[in-house]
């Protein structure tokens, strides 16, 4: 039975209502810390980990940029824990992504309180910079962007989150929830009973669910399904060949930024840095042999192709593959409409359970006749 | 005008289909000569790198031959293998390369005849196919 809480505020005092809820779970010791998106002194935007109540002046939550996912951030504190209880306050990506890296044993769930923030979108992080000087803030992002205008000038939220399904967060104790809001108010909603205890630590008092938060949740997803299906049909038109992938690939330097920043690409080494695929001159020159000619470097469709195969059964649509190549390309649209093929065959859904058990983690005697054809 | 040989690689278990292969030779069965035979001790050391390469150096197709479920060596490598190579199918078929080129078949060791008529069925439904569409693509795009 879901509880919420409602936080009012004057304009422009959004965050610091925000930042007095934090400082009291702190203080009334509901957790040992908080982990959230604070300003750092007009630089941006950043992930930051306080446990002294004093700091927590800067929080900026539902500020419209991720520099880096939280998952990773999750990842780094909880794999060897602490044994403090962290609250993460993460947008529902991270959360999803952070539901796929428990199940791989690279997030410890027990000492974290997770906090949702509705997400409606987040700018590249140097459109944000841009966004700063133009001078826009948080609040007036909410309140545009609930009236369906995510865009400032020339800058707009980036591909990923116009086609994300998953405005709000699941697999949370608590959701700070924008959608369905006013633009003076921001609802506190407890979903577990972990999450029901701190918000009754934080002294606040709670009430039934607010009219029209539902159906806000509910409209904006769906817009964003229907954004992402006209997506996928033209990303798949275009790019349905070895060839096309090549063409789209084109740019590819194979620095690997993209692994570097998907969250849910784990590996401590990655197998395209060992010596796997440090080949020796007489392997070029008979590569080269072959054909007259060899691209270098080499491997760059090979890369992609294994990351596809490695990690699009788990990929949550994050678009930070995109956000993080240098030579501008596109590669969220590449691994999510991979990843709606490959999840969709073992009827699974990346982020939507810990519970879940992920398709190559498991197997069983009788399944996948098709593959084999072969019946005994 | 010579006709197109399609190049088929091939990885085969140890215990299996090497052996039924093994079989299908002391049997003096004739199948195409189309197939180059990798063994692995078991389907589930096949890590589908192995497949990726075989395709983008231009294999026309890739063969994986195991042990039937329930009789694998190592219990449940051949469940793992064709959990993998549903998702690896699945990857590769948005580009163009599909179950008509990458095939997953359990052949016993006693199967020497189903290793034959495995061989040819590839052999002949390649041929029709056609050369793999990364051949034309050559190592401008690797």
């Amino acid at each position: 039975m879901a509880k919420f809480a409602t936080l009012s505020f004057q304009k422009d005092e959004m965050n610091q209502e925000l930042s007095a809820f934090f400082r009291s779970m702190l203080e009334n010791r509901a957790v040992d810390a908080v982990l959230a998106p604070m300003a750092q002194n007009n630089k941006g935007v950043r992930l930051t980990l306080v446990t002294s109540p004093a700091h927590l002046a800067e929080v900026d939550p539902f500020a419209p940029i991720a520099a880096v996912s939280g998952a990773k951030i999750a990842s780094a504190i909880t794999s060897r824990p602490s044994g403090r209880q962290v609250a993460m306050v993460l947008r529902p990506c991270e959360i999803r992504a952070v539901v796929e890296l428990a199940k791989l044993k690279q997030v410890n769930l027990d000492d974290v309180l997770f906090i949702g923030l509705d997400c409606l979108g987040r700018y590249e992080n140097t459109d944000f910079a841009k966004f700063r000087e133009q001078g826009g803030t948080t609040e007036a992002f909410l309140e545009n962007a609930r009236a369906g205008k995510t865009s400032l000038g020339e800058i707009d939220i980036i591909g990923a989150c116009k086609i994300c399904e998953f405005p709000a967060a699941d697999n949370v104790d608590l959701r700070l929830c924008a959608l369905g809001a006013g633009n003076g108010n921001v609802f506190i909603e407890a979903v577990t009973a972990k999450g029901e205890q701190a918000l009754e630590k934080s002294g606040l008092k709670t009430g039934a669910a607010p009219a029209g938060r539902d159906g806000a949740v509910k409209q904006l997803a769906a817009a964003r399904a229907a954004a992402r299906d006209k997506k996928f049909a033209e990303f798949r038109a275009e790019v349905n060949s070895f060839e096309a992938l090549a063409d789209k690939l084109a740019a590819c330097v194979n620095c690997y930024n993209c692994r570097v920043a998907c969250p849910v690409c784990y590996c401590k080494e990655c197998v395209f840095i060992t010596d796997t695929f440090r080949h020796n001159g007489e392997q070029f020159m008979m590569w080269a042999d072959q054909s007259g000619m060899l691209k270098l470097p080499s491997d760059t469709l090979f890369f992609h192709l294994t990351r596809m195969t490695h990690m699009s059964l788990f990929c949550v649509g994050c678009g930070q593959c995109t956000s993080a190549c240098p030579n501008g390309l596109d590669l969220m649209p590449l691994f999510r409409t991979c990843a709606e093929k490959t999840q969709a065959r073992f009827g699974y859904q990346a982020g939507r359970s810990p519970d879940e058990e992920q398709p190559l983690a498991g197997f069983i005697a009788d399944e996948l006749v098709e593959v084999t054809g072969q019946v005994k | 005008m010579s006709e197109f040989e399609p190049q088929i690689v091939a990885f085969f278990c140890n215990w299996c289909t090497f052996t039924a292969a093994d079989l299908a030779g002391t049997s003096r069965l004739s199948y195409p000569p189309n197939l180059k035979i990798i063994r692995v001790m078991c389907t589930g050391m096949v890590d589908p790198k192995f497949v990726l390469k075989a395709f983008l150096n231009g294999a026309d197709g890739v063969l994986i031959g195991g042990c039937w479920p329930g009789d694998c060596h190592y219990i449940n490598g051949n469940l793992k293998a064709r959990r993998r190579v549903a998702n690896l199918t699945e990857v590769l078929k948005q580009f163009g390369i599909d179950e008509k080129r990458f095939w997953l078949r359990w052949i016993a060791a006693s199967e020497g005849t189903m290793l034959k008529e495995v061989a040819g069925e590839m052999t002949a439904k390649l041929k029709e196919l056609g050369p793999s569409p990364l051949r034309t693509l050559g190592k401008m795009a690797i």
